[in-house]
């Protein structure tokens, strides 16, 4: 509770700043608020709560996924002080940051439809107008209302899905609901089997999965660098956990109905996440489609609800996003100042920059899935968990996408080793040098030692 | 003990890492303590007391996951064959001045620490993480100083053992579901394990898969002659010197054991395709003419037969196997550092080119035979011993394909010595007129592993005493699980 009350102080004193002219100290302001939410985050583990009338439950599973979200805020506002001192941006991106990780934050406390639903629109709305960011670019704008269309239309979806489940038990609470659905197990109306499919149909497209991430490579690659690492690795976590929460706390008495589906959308999101990266030239879309691979084996966390389904995911989540943090990171330094996201302005880094083609070694390794990073982990915690749930099928093609998915990231560490170069040095500055390797280590040492998160939560 | 055998190369590699201009020496002497260190963790190991050295502590205990590391007979000899090779390994490429030698040995270090961890897992799990660890060092080895053909070559080789990998942890992800809760991954649980006829044949097939694409077996060895001829020769020479057996090995500890039903059902496919590979490989390297494609084809011949002896599951077939592990690891790394001579001083490896160079270089040439013959199998050499085992348990196998397993002896000595006289015999072109013999440090490489040809070829006692018991135990846990009768001896 306090940590939301944390950060929507923040949020306020950040649109306030423009006003009381401290812009220059927001920089170290939200760092500061961010750390603060942080540990007033981790004083909930052991330690939950239901407030507002079963509104809002807080428990070991919400704070172990807010304490990612907002690492990986932190990690990201240390990234990304460019992005804010351009001209074309202006202060209150912070602020829509960190009202996009107030929503977050609903969505991984909801027990209420209601609250889930505000939750996801908080952190849209926010993210729409993000996406729109570079102002001056027609692909940014693109991105924007391309995003705002097909996301409206999945709230719609949403909407609708909580209309008709509304209608059938007469609750917005996800224990009522819950026991109503298993309570009549035999006559589920039509209007539940619907509702549960729309609002699965909502999530899909939150997280992008196929069939509904059409929207995604378009998005990712035209809005800002640093707008698609926060919506790759921040946001798909958050959906990830909305989805869970919702299905585990709500529709897991009546698998019958929305899992056969999901084990479709999940078969399809990684073959053709993977497929289609394979022939990707530009690095931000092939991390794009990357990214809705990975959407694909989180499902499978979900289709496995048993024990250690919710620790999969959540170390899935924390691998995936230490990882593509690193990804978008070096993205940034490189297009930076080759002025190209093209997978060939990567020739021959090792050369010019051991210390940059290391850490994208090991970035690389990780979304591959390959040990001892914390990516090969993650895979493996999902695939047990999948494959206990007797997913054995689903698995094998799981692994077949990994790799169809060395293919692709391979390709950019065969890159790093090309002897022809491009003359341009790419220079790293000492905060991404620390940065980088921060990340990296993480990624090894939950490669490493996984103990330090499998089975937390 | 063993975890400090298991982790000293890799602190080894970071010291050569940060060591820039003197990474050769502090590699070689990593390398050589660390071959001290096994033989005197041999000296202390008794072959009659099961897995030795055994250390055990939970590393993801919510999974049941166990580091736990031991060595038995056959794990000792592959260990020892490693920490004996890598010294010799590096030795070997002291000549080249690679650039960024500290990232090469750094590398070359931390494959070995995945190679002596791969011996000595007693965890499935464990196993499967150095087995992959293995693949990455080798990945950039080959990618970062390979030939010209590299890129492609490479990712093949790459996608083609992951795949084989792949479809081991998904095997292993079953068996440890299977194994009662808490779930484990420990060795004697997965031996013990009660699976029916049905899932022992598919984890059969997972585990054949990833040993076979290792070895390899036709007709999963197509990644093999490409990568070994493009990789750099000290890269050549840890593929098919020491990875080459982690397929084998794969086999004798994870396979055979774990689904020993699966092998009554599907060994005899398995002795068939091993055998094909002996008389196929051979066939096309009697028409190679680069010596390095040339011994990569016969190295597929080699390990078909030492995997159809092992198949054979007869006492002499899984101990052929064992010595003949060692043998073919210290007789392919000598052949490929000839064949890197070779290329160092007439740049070229085309058979054609060559001649007369027993003329001018009587040293590297009277070494030159010696490896060359220990390889086709002549009595007195450690070929022979090998060979013959694995054919004695193959013939009690099946008289036929002992017949055509055979052959290889035959083809084998066809290829090799008209390779050598088109290399040696003969006179002198202008080319290799100009062959310089072997230097001091060469010496020091071929030296070693001529030794060792004589002792395993006329003192094996030793080495067999150490494997012996271990290949007894093995054989009681596959003939108990299910009962299947086994031919004995």
């Amino acid at each position: 509770m306090t940590t939301l009350i944390v950060l929507s102080a923040l949020g306020l004193v950040c649109l306030f700043s423009e006003i009381l002219g401290f812009r220059k100290l927001l920089h170290p302001i939200v760092l500061i608020g961010l750390l603060a939410s942080f540990v007033t985050n981790l004083m909930d583990w052991n330690n939950g709560a239901h407030l507002f009338n079963e509104m809002v439950v807080i428990d070991n599973y919400s704070v172990a996924f807010m304490g990612l979200m907002i690492g990986i805020t932190f990690i990201w506002c240390l990234m990304s002080p460019d992005f804010f001192t351009e001209p074309s941006s202006e202060t209150d991106h912070f602020a829509l940051i960190v009202f996009a990780l107030i929503g977050t934050m609903v969505m991984v406390t909801f027990a209420n439809m209601i609250m889930l639903f505000l939750g996801i629109e908080i952190l849209s709305i926010a993210l729409y107008i993000l996406a729109g960011s570079h102002k001056t670019k027609l692909s940014s704008n693109e991105a924007a209302l391309k995003y705002f269309l097909m996301g409206s239309f999945a709230t719609g979806f949403l909407l609708f899905g909580i209309a008709l489940i509304y209608g059938a038990t007469g609750s917005f609470n996800l224990a009522a609901i819950s026991s109503m659905i298993s309570e009549h197990h035999e006559q589920n109306s039509v209007m539940i089997v619907a509702g549960i499919l729309m609002m699965m149909i909502a999530l899909a497209f939150k997280v992008s999965a196929a069939p509904f991430h059409f929207w995604a490579p378009d998005v990712y690659q035209g809005a800002p660098t640093v707008i698609t690492a926060f919506m790759s690795t921040v946001v798909k976590t958050a959906a990830f956990a909305a989805f869970y929460r919702l299905f585990i706390h709500t529709f897991s008495a009546s698998p019958a109905i929305w899992a056969p589906t999901l084990m479709i959308i999940s078969g399809l999101t990684i073959l053709v996440g993977n497929i289609t990266a394979v022939y990707q030239t530009n690095f931000k879309r092939m991390l794009a489609y990357s990214s809705i691979s990975h959407a694909g084996y989180m499902v499978l966390a979900i289709l496995a609800m048993n024990q250690s389904a919710s620790s999969s995911l959540m170390f899935y989540a924390t691998a995936y996003s230490i990882s593509s943090i690193t990804a978008f990171a070096i993205l940034l330094l490189v297009s930076h100042q080759t002025g190209s996201d093209e997978i060939r302005s990567f020739n021959g880094l090792a050369k010019q920059n051991p210390f940059l083609s290391a850490v994208t070694l090991v970035a690389m390794l990780s979304l591959a899935g390959i040990p001892p990073t914390a990516g090969f982990f993650a895979k493996y915690y999902i695939f047990s968990a999948a494959i206990q749930n007797g997913y054995l099928g689903l698995v094998l093609i799981a692994i077949l996408g990994s790799l169809i998915g060395v293919f692709y990231y391979f390709r950019i560490i065969i890159a790093l080793f090309k002897s022809e170069s491009e003359e341009k040095e790419i220079k790293v500055n000492t905060l991404f040098r620390v940065l980088l390797l921060v990340t990296s280590l993480a990624a090894l040492a939950l490669g490493i030692a996984p103990g330090m998160l499998a089975g937390l939560i | 003990m063993l975890t400090t055998l298991i982790f000293f190369p890799l602190l080894a590699a970071i010291a050569v890492l940060m060591s820039g201009e003197n990474a050769k020496k502090i590699a070689l002497i990593a390398a050589i303590i660390e071959f001290g260190l096994s033989v005197f963790m041999t000296l202390g190991f008794d072959p009659a007391a099961g897995t030795q050295y055994f250390q055990e502590f939970w590393w993801v205990p919510s999974l049941g996951i166990h580091y736990s590391v031991g060595l038995d007979g056959i794990s000792l000899l592959l260990v020892l064959l490693t920490t004996f090779l890598v010294p010799i390994i590096v030795l070997s490429s002291f000549k080249h001045n690679n650039k960024n030698p500290g990232l090469f040995y750094a590398l070359i270090l931390s494959m070995q620490m995945a190679l002596v961890g791969v011996f000595s897992a007693q965890d499935g799990f464990l196993f499967y993480i150095f087995w992959e660890l293995a693949l990455i060092p080798i990945y950039l080895i080959c990618l970062m100083w390979g030939g010209n053909d590299r890129i492609r070559i490479t990712l093949k080789f790459f996608i083609y053992t992951l795949f084989g990998s792949l479809l081991m942890l998904a095997a292993l992800i079953w068996l440890w579901m299977k194994t009662p809760a808490p779930h484990s991954f420990d060795i004697q649980a997965l031996y013990s394990l009660n699976l029916s006829a049905t899932e022992q044949s598919w984890i059969f097939w997972a585990f054949f898969l990833a040993f076979a694409i290792k070895m390899p077996v036709f007709p999963f060895h197509t990644w093999q002659p490409d990568t070994y001829t493009d990789s750099p020769t000290p890269g050549t020479m840890l593929l098919s010197g020491i990875m080459l057996k982690m397929g084998v090995y794969g086999v004798l500890r994870w396979l055979l054991p774990i689904v020993p039903s699966g092998v009554h059902e599907w060994g005899n496919t398995a002795m068939i395709l091993s055998v094909i590979s002996v008389v196929y490989a051979s066939g096309i390297a009697l028409v190679q003419k680069d010596f390095k494609r040339l011994i990569a084809y016969s190295s597929i011949a080699h390990v078909g037969l030492i995997s159809a002896g092992v198949f054979s599951l007869t006492m002499q077939g899984i101990q052929g196997g064992v010595i003949q592990m060692l043998s073919h690891g210290i007789n392919v790394v000598g052949l490929f550092f000839i064949a890197e001579i070779i290329l160092d001083r007439m740049k070229t490896r085309n058979l054609s080119e060559l001649g007369g160079i027993r003329l001018v270089a009587p040293a590297f040439a009277t070494y030159f035979i010696i490896i060359l013959l220990a390889s086709v199998a002549l009595p007195l050499t450690n070929g022979f011993i090998g060979e013959f085992l694995l054919l004695n348990g193959v013939f009690q196998y099946s008289t036929w394909m002992a017949a055509v397993a055979g052959l290889t002896i035959i083809l084998g000595a066809v290829y090799m010595l008209t390779a050598y006289q088109k290399i040696s015999l003969g006179v002198t072109n202008h080319h290799t007129e100009k062959f310089v013999d072997l230097s001091q440090s060469e010496k020091w490489v071929l030296i070693p592993l001529v030794v060792m040809i004589f002792w395993i070829g006329l003192y094996p006692g030793y080495f067999m005493g150490l494997a012996e018991p271990s290949i007894k135990t093995l054989r009681d846990v596959i003939h108990s699980s299910h009962g299947i009768s086994l031919l004995s001896h």
